[in-house]
């Protein structure tokens, strides 16, 4: 049995995202060398819509790629074998470029400590933040991220699960737990 | 699946995901820093029974690339045709802790016995046993294909295409592991040969077979868009396959002429190494439509995803699906 | 099943002869005393066979002792409490020795070695060749006149492939009513050939071993055999053609035998996928079809005996990829199992044809003059009790053989052998070995 609890609808993501945009660009004072960098699945769609934003706010376009980070990480051996997303970096390239890698959902910080190896591999930009559109505390390592859409307390035995209509069809955000372990 | 040890091992969404895979691998082979700290700490043994100095060296930088390990154990030798050598060899190799061993053999199913008699535990990869097969050149040669033949190729099969294979099909394990990849991937095979040089047997197979060659190449078996030539050993001759050289390569060669037989979008392909002037002439073999240079560059990016998906994972091939959107926190929850 | 008593009578109560209705059965100095319901005898040992098949020793015409020069497979003692084990109270002894049983020298020694261990009457086969290499014909007549009283030739493992040297040995033999035991196996066809050739052969890419290359032998030997009015016996048939030609020549008269091994009732060339050499057998494993065939043969006598081509092999010989390991498996312990699941359990045979089958009909090829014998008053007390309702799992590791190349490993099979009297002596008791004959009981093989 799965308790199911909705903590962002797609208004409030929708709302996060613009907020975040205006952060990225008041935090770089404008979108000169901005590059958007997701991190597959979900964090490259909220990229896509972030970069979105950012157009049309400053009325040029922001560079969007993808960095999957999954053959950088230091838990494969824990997990079933992952396939591997692709890696798509914008033309003009991340050298001396200000990146700001895009997630859904910051947890442990692994993923994102592998995402920082894999960018090293790829070039040297001048800076690189961080965007999410929820952290959920429980950092593993001394991570955090620059933009964040929504802090989310959570307890270690429940899930963040975060949908989003290009991939899933509906957005929303949502924690599951098991009903045990809810009433214990 | 812990081991690969034939090309039917895959089913078909297993072979689309290590093509797919490949596909990102080959990406990272085409950056300025190649090597990925994947499987850091992991050790490939390759044990080599018999000389094969390309595909060696292609297993060995695919592992390298991944930051594995590599122990290269060149068995051949005067012990070689007697079993315990096989045995005990791997029994070494087990006590240093291989996490893979890829292992070519001039004895069929040499890799079948290695995965499965109990003598180790890591993964084995077959890298090409006696006239057995060959799995690791078919999934290179289906990931040629489908850069050449089908557009968006992620996910994507090779559903309707028509692949020639000539030449040599009793002694191929190349050809063995091709007509099955292929037919997983929705592909359909003709086998031509000289008869002398078919297995009894074949009528099971999961393709066509020709005698003629310019029948087919002339679409025959349907417009082709992919022909491979197989090596032909000019010492079969000796053993009364065929009577001649010069007849052989009359009649199965690939030449300028045959080539223009093809439609225009048709590769040719060859597993290497060539005979120039018996199997194939120089004309076909480098003509712009020849695929057979790409053929060794992809198999660095097919082995590299395929040790990836048998040694990065707690478990086996079968990927886990789309990547978690967190992963910490399933852990604990896994052994 | 429980014993009383020791001694050298014995009552076996209440056991089915030849599957038949439950009766006693009186074994006394060595012979068949009294067969009849409610016996009694003062002072026997009385063995409780109730539910139990009496069947007369087994007889097997093709059995590798290895002994001489590979005791490190299997010796005469050791291959022969194997034979008693599974019910066996003769074996005849392959010439492929180490050095081959090509001299009368050794082929006595080969059956004084049995005469001491006297689990089995051991009945050393003589090579037709000298050192089995099909170019000249060994003494076959010394070989028939020395104490092993040899009337079986064969270069068994090896094909006497040449035509004339063949129709030599069949007429030669005539002489001291020998027989020619052929191992059909064209070389030339099967020069390096690993596995019968059809589609799993192409699909593993092992070299094929075409059923013509048996055939075409069997088809000459045949003609032959009918030329020169010689008696032939075949070897391990195995393809469904070779019977059609064996039942073809018997159909003109021509005095042809055959064998066929229990492996090859059971199993087929699908074992092979695994790549185990434990399948590795020579004839080869073949199809479903040829099973089929195999086993109608067998049914109708176109196909005379089960012999069990017991081959053991050290582990060493197996423990290796397909192509180095050595060809052969164990059967001597799983051959009367087998022949039940495949033959009796099917409909195809009852016991009286299994008796047939696998103790007359051997006995009378080998010209084993004390074996196979009818059960009935005054014959030979060589009997085998076997409880068909029993159900085993094979072990290598428990059977009396040395060789732990059983095809049939990890198997459940039907019918265990209770008990075996050699000569009233009994072998096995409680299905386990329970002592030699001693060598100084008076034999009727003197």
């Amino acid at each position: 049995m799965t308790a199911r609890r909705t903590v962002l609808e797609a208004a409030e993501i929708r709302r996060a995202l613009t907020r975040i945009a205006h952060e990225v660009l008041e935090r770089n004072k404008g979108a000169d060398d901005l590059v958007l960098l997701g991190i597959p699945t979900r964090g490259v769609t909220l990229a896509t819509r972030l970069g979105r934003r950012l157009t049309e706010i400053e009325g040029r376009p922001v560079p969007v790629g993808s960095l999957d980070a999954t053959m950088y990480r230091d838990d494969l051996r824990r997990q079933p074998v992952r396939t591997i997303a692709p890696t798509e970096l914008p033309d003009g390239g991340i050298d001396d470029k200000v990146v700001v890698l895009v997630d859904d959902v910051l947890f442990s910080g692994r993923t994102i400590r592998a995402a920082l190896d894999a960018l090293s591999d790829l070039g040297r930009p001048r800076a690189v933040r961080l965007a999410v559109l929820v952290d959920r505390g429980h950092r593993e390592l001394p991570i955090r991220a620059d933009h964040v859409g929504k802090n989310l307390p959570t307890s270690l035995s429940e899930r963040v699960r975060v949908a989003l209509e290009e991939v899933d069809g509906t957005d929303e955000v949502r924690i599951e737990s098991d009903a045990a372990e809810v009433s214990a | 699946m812990r081991h690969l040890l034939s090309a039917a091992d895959l089913d078909r969404a297993q072979a689309v995901t290590v093509l797919d895979v490949a596909e990102q691998m080959a990406a990272t082979q085409r950056r300025e820093i190649k090597k990925l700290p994947t499987l850091r700490g992991r050790t490939v043994v390759n044990l080599f029974f018999e000389d094969s100095t390309r595909t060696r060296i292609s297993f060995e930088a695919a592992a390298k690339r991944l930051s594995a390990d590599v122990i290269n154990f060149s068995a051949k030798g005067s012990s070689v045709s007697k079993g315990e050598s096989l045995k005990d060899t791997a029994l070494t190799l087990e006590a240093m802790g291989a996490d893979a061993v890829v292992v070519r053999h001039p004895a069929s199913g040499a890799p079948h016995r290695l995965a499965h008699a109990g003598w180790t535990r890591g993964a084995v990869v077959n890298a090409g046993d006696g006239t057995h097969e060959h799995p690791t050149q078919a999934l290179l040669d289906a990931f040629t294909m489908r850069r050449h033949l089908v557009e968006n190729a992620t996910g994507a099969d090779l559903a309707g295409r028509r692949v020639a294979v000539v030449g040599d099909v009793l002694h191929s394990r190349v050809a063995r592991s091709n007509v099955l990849l292929l037919n997983t991937l929705g592909a359909h095979v003709v086998l031509v040969a000289p008869p002398t040089l078919l297995p009894v047997g074949v009528e099971g197979w999961p393709c066509e077979v020709s005698y003629d060659l310019d029948a087919t190449l002339a679409g025959a078996h349907g417009d082709l868009d992919a022909v491979m030539m197989l090596r032909v050993q000019a010492e079969r001759m000796n053993a009364s396959y065929f009577p001649s050289v010069r007849e052989y390569s009359r009649r199965y060669g690939l030449d300028a002429r045959r080539v223009g037989l093809l439609p225009d979008h048709t590769v040719v392909m060859h597993p290497g190494p060539m005979n120039r002037g018996l199997e194939i002439s120089a004309d076909a073999a480098d003509s712009p439509r020849s695929t057979i240079v790409e053929q060794v560059t992809n198999g660095v990016a097919v082995r590299m995803a395929v040790l990836y998906l048998l040694l990065a994972g707690a478990r086996d091939l079968a990927p886990a699906g789309p990547p978690a959107d967190e992963v910490a926190l399933t852990e604990g929850v896994l052994p | 099943m429980t014993s009383t008593t020791a001694g050298t009578t014995w009552l076996v109560r209440r056991s089915r002869v030849l599957g038949g209705q439950p009766t006693d059965v009186l074994v006394e100095n060595g012979v068949v005393a009294e067969i009849g319901p409610g016996l009694s005898a003062a002072g026997a040992s009385v063995l409780d066979a109730d539910g139990l098949v009496l069947l007369p020793g087994l007889v097997d015409l093709h059995t590798h002792l290895r002994e001489p020069g590979r005791e490190d497979a299997e010796t005469v003692e050791t291959g022969s409490q194997a034979a008693a084990r599974g019910g066996f109270t003769a074996v005849h002894a392959m010439a492929n020795t180490d050095p081959v049983a090509d001299t009368a020298g050794v082929v006595e020694q080969v059956w004084r070695l049995g005469r001491r261990s006297g689990w089995v009457d051991v009945r050393p086969v003589g090579a037709v060749t000298v050192g089995l290499a099909g170019e000249r014909l060994a003494e076959l007549g010394a070989m028939a006149d020395s104490a092993a009283g040899v009337r079986v030739f064969s270069d068994d493992g090896k094909c006497v492939s040449d035509a004339v040297l063949m129709r030599r040995a069949l007429e030669y033999v005539k002489a001291f009513d020998g027989v020619v035991a052929q191992h059909a196996q064209e070389p030339r066809l099967t020069d390096g050939a690993q596995m019968h050739e059809g589609a799993v052969s192409a699909v593993l890419g092992l070299r094929g071993w075409p059923a013509v290359a048996e055939e075409a032998i069997i088809a000459r030997d045949v003609l032959l055999a009918g030329h020169v009015g010689s008696r032939l016996h075949v070897c391990h048939l195995s393809t469904a053609g070779s019977v059609e030609i064996v039942r073809w020549a018997k159909g003109r008269g021509i005095d042809v035998t055959a064998e066929v091994t229990p492996h090859h009732l059971l199993l087929t060339d699908e074992e092979v996928r695994s790549y185990d050499p434990v399948f590795k057998v020579n004839p080869p494993l073949r199809t479903a079809e040829d099973v089929m065939a195999l086993r109608e043969a067998l049914a109708d006598g176109t196909i005379d005996i089960v012999a069990t081509d017991h081959a053991p092999h050290p582990v060493e010989d197996k423990d290796c990829e397909w192509a180095a390991a050595a060809m052969g498996m164990t059967g001597l312990e799983t051959a009367l199992s087998v022949v039940q699941h495949t033959m009796v359990e099917t409909g195809l045979l009852d016991w009286a044809g299994v008796a047939q089958r696998m103790s007359a009909a051997p006995a009378r090829i080998g010209r084993v003059a004390d074996q196979g014998r009818p059960l009935v008053v005054g014959e030979p007390a060589h009997l085998t009790l076997v409880d068909p309702a029993a159900r085993w799992t094979v072990e290598p590791h428990t059977m009396a053989t040395m060789g732990r190349n059983s095809p049939f490993r990890g198997r459940e099979l039907p019918g265990q052998v209770v008990a075996t009297f050699y000569a009233g002596h009994p072998t096995v008791l409680d299905g386990k070995l329970a002592a030699p004959r001693p060598s100084t009981t008076p034999g009727r093989d003197a």
